[in-house]
């Protein structure tokens, strides 16, 4: 076997790889051939790591070198630096936003500190298309100890005494879920993956699939032989390219060795996997919808019960989980229930995973432990608010999830202390918003999302959310009432009551939130006709204060509407008839006269 | 493809295999590990310090012992390649200066094995920034 003396790993995430990850390794591995190195360093494409925000990343073992931003023609330097003269190359290493200092190791990088990474395990650590690194991790060990030493009793029970809890949102309890299944009758039954992540913003599912595919497969596995079901399948949405394929080479590197498939481990226990496609559709999600789906049917949802676990797939018992809440069990089998539940609250135990992203510094992928205070997830790990701005707000849990507020960032996040500041855990999305975005135009933006994804069912959804968001277009356009703050509270309540599945009944929450936290901006709307972030054009005028003008036309030049007049070295003027409010005078003026009222 | 019959074949497997990320596993907690870093500059080259390296790697490994064996950038001593700095868990750092098979030998033996240090040990004269 070829011992090498380094490991280089490039992330192969689909961030990653569109920024041309594969022409690195590539030349990575034509430069270290060049230089003779080929017995001695390994390139391995990896999963993602989860500082998307610095990609394409190449880190360097054994000594963790962390570089980042990493472009094709910058891997000459890199072999013939780092790996040939042992020379680090600065000018790619990290450099800490907020000290200013370069940290070349990833483990004293503030993005990973506070990170525990249990679901993410070993997601920029294998190379996902190789079963035999995974089995190095021991991938397969949990399924072959539940074989061997288990009943599906004590399985039941080992993920129920874990406290693990389904991670696509709701957060109900994964164990009981099991044990439900296992004791509905029948000799078929089916386990399915949920793999429709449909949130804006969120890839904790897809990077786990595409860094980490076999402990979603031994997972499964597993819960098939909790609730006697010899069918696995996994529903995944076709924008998910890279997922399915690795997926694929993994189902059936694991079929090759016998992990899937007939008598797994000389026993009488088979199971194999297929994969389901989907087409996108956020409802989908839902677990009535996704099974319709697989079904052939329209992706709609049905009224519960009956529970997919007594009558789900083909109306046989069915076992429906979420991809990171799979990628959990076979540590904890492996682990014990006892050690994940040291981690975590009281009610909500192990980490989550959460996908940052809007105007935060560090946009990515992180683990943490469930209790983990707000404002270290945003400060700590997320570096803090993009160009030193004002933190605002915080949305967690998609467009079904509600916004937090800066009273809120003492906040330990789990299951209960969201929902009761007013938003919900939801799949792992983390949205967050300084002072510059308007909240009724993030409201808007969540509820046109739901408008276009709600499937038209049932009527609260369908008519209601239009309904809501012409309102809140209404007010956008600063012609809204008083009156209408109310009818919005109104209705948004009426479709959380009354919808049949939980896309239309958690839909009204962003509209909800922002008017339960942001009152004063709505009012500011309707009553001051002005949008105080500056963002609702309708709402706002571009002037030039005179007294700051110095004529110098720059704004004129480049307004690609001419709405601005005026003669040279005299102040100017924006005529607001023909301004199509774009902001292209502000970003020339050097003078700080173009201001936004 | 050879089938996977028992949990104890996939343990096999699994040991088998161990060593193939082996590197990977110690580099996630090195300060744990014997560290042994091997200057390896033009200097530090054409004085033999790939072979250096290479048997410390196989010889750590025959002996069983755990630890990490990386290169380094010149370290200055450029009259006393091959240079292998050597730091054994709680520990300051040591530099071995003109490093045979031999003296590596030795140095695994005796210091790594038993904290014993030997002759050719390079006093250490100068700060690093990384230690303030």
């Amino acid at each position: 076997m070829m011992k090498y003396k380094m490991h280089v790993l490039v992330c192969g995430g689909t961030g990653c790889k569109s920024s041309d990850s594969d022409m690195i390794a590539h030349n990575l591995r034509t430069a270290i051939d060049q230089k003779g190195l080929t017995e001695e360093v390994q390139v391995v494409m990896s999963g993602c790591f989860g500082f998307c925000e610095k990609g394409p990343i190449v880190k360097i073992l054994p000594d963790n070198t962390f570089y980042v931003h990493v472009t094709p023609s910058d891997t000459t330097e890199i072999v013939e630096e780092h790996l040939v003269k042992g020379r680090r190359v600065e000018r790619l290493l990290y450099k800490d936003p907020q000290r200013d200092e370069i940290i070349s190791d990833s483990k004293h990088m503030g993005f990973y500190k506070k990170q525990v990474r249990i679901a993410l395990r070993n997601c920029g650590f294998i190379d996902p298309e190789s079963i035999n690194e995974a089995i190095a991790r021991d991938a397969y060990q949990a399924l072959g100890k539940v074989l061997k030493e288990m009943t599906p009793q004590q399985v039941a029970e080992e993920i129920k005494k874990s406290g693990l809890r389904g991670r696509g949102g709701a957060g109900f309890p994964t164990g009981l879920k099991w044990e439900i299944a296992s004791k509905s009758p029948g000799p078929e039954k089916y386990v399915v993956c949920n793999a429709d992540e449909g949130d804006p913003g969120a890839f904790m599912d897809r990077s786990i699939l595409e860094g980490d595919p076999h402990s979603v497969l031994e997972a499964m596995a597993i819960c098939g032989y909790c609730i006697g079901a010899s069918n696995g399948l996994i529903y995944i949405r076709a924008e998910y390219p890279l997922a399915i394929e690795r997926l694929k080479i993994a189902i059936n590197q694991a079929r090759e060795y016998g992990l899937l498939g007939k008598n797994i481990f000389g026993t009488d226990f088979s199971f194999d996997i297929e994969l389901k496609y989907g087409a996108g559709a956020f409802v989908c999600g839902e677990e009535t919808a996704l099974i319709h789906s697989m079904e052939g049917q329209r992706g709609e949802p049905t009224f519960k019960p009956p529970f997919p676990a007594v009558a789900g797939y083909k109306m046989k018992p069915t076992n429906v989980n979420n991809v990171e809440t799979y990628a959990n069990i076979p540590v904890i089998i492996m682990n014990g229930a006892e050690w994940f539940a040291s981690y975590g609250t009281e009610k909500s135990k192990g980490t989550k995973v959460f996908a940052l992203a809007g105007k935060i510094n560090n946009v990515g992928l992180i683990e943490v432990p469930m209790g983990t205070k707000l404002k270290d997830v945003i400060y700590d790990i997320g570096g803090g608010i993009k160009g030193n701005k004002k933190f605002k707000a915080v949305q967690i849990g998609g467009p079904s999830g509600g916004f937090l507020t800066e009273k809120h960032l003492e906040t330990e996040i789990d299951y209960e202390s969201l929902t009761a500041a007013g938003s919900m855990m939801g799949s792992g999305g983390m949205i967050v918003m300084d002072d510059s975005d308007c909240m009724v135009a993030m409201a808007k933006f969540y509820l046109d999302f739901t408008v276009e994804e709600s499937c038209g069912k049932c009527s609260p959804c369908r008519i209601g959310n239009k309904r809501l968001n012409e309102i809140l277009e209404k007010i956008a356009q600063g012609k809204g009432t008083i009156e209408d703050l109310e009818l919005l509270r109104n209705l948004g309540n009426v479709i959380k009551d009354t919808s049949l599945c939980m896309l239309g009944g958690s839909s009204p929450n962003p509209v909800l939130s922002t008017l339960d936290h942001f009152y004063d901006e709505y009012l500011a709307h309707v009553k001051d006709h002005k949008c105080p972030a500056g963002q609702c054009k309708a709402l706002m005028q571009y002037i030039i204060l005179p007294e700051n003008c110095v004529g110098c036309t720059a704004c004129a030049r480049n307004c690609p509407v001419n709405a601005i007049t005026g003669e040279r070295k005299k102040p100017h003027v924006i005529d607001q008839a023909i301004c199509i409010k774009c902001g292209a005078c502000v970003e020339k003026c050097k003078f700080n006269a173009v201001v936004v009222q | 493809m050879e089938k996977v019959k028992t949990l104890d074949d996939l343990k096999k497997l699994k040991e088998q295999l161990k060593s193939t990320i082996e590197l990977r596993e110690k580099s996630n907690n090195p300060e744990s590990h014997v560290q042994v870093k091997v200057a390896m500059a033009t200097c530090g080259i054409a004085s033999g310090a790939r072979e250096i390296m290479s048997f410390f790697m196989d010889e750590l490994r025959k002996r069983n012992i755990d630890a990490i064996v990386s290169q380094t950038g010149c370290m200055g001593y450029c009259y006393a390649e091959p240079t292998i700095e050597l730091t054994i868990p709680g520990h300051e750092p040591v530099v071995y200066g003109n490093v045979t098979k031999a003296k590596a030998d030795e140095i695994i033996e005796k210091h790594i094995k038993n904290g014993i240090l030997v002759d050719g040990i390079i006093p250490v004269t100068y700060q690093n920034i990384n230690k303030k």
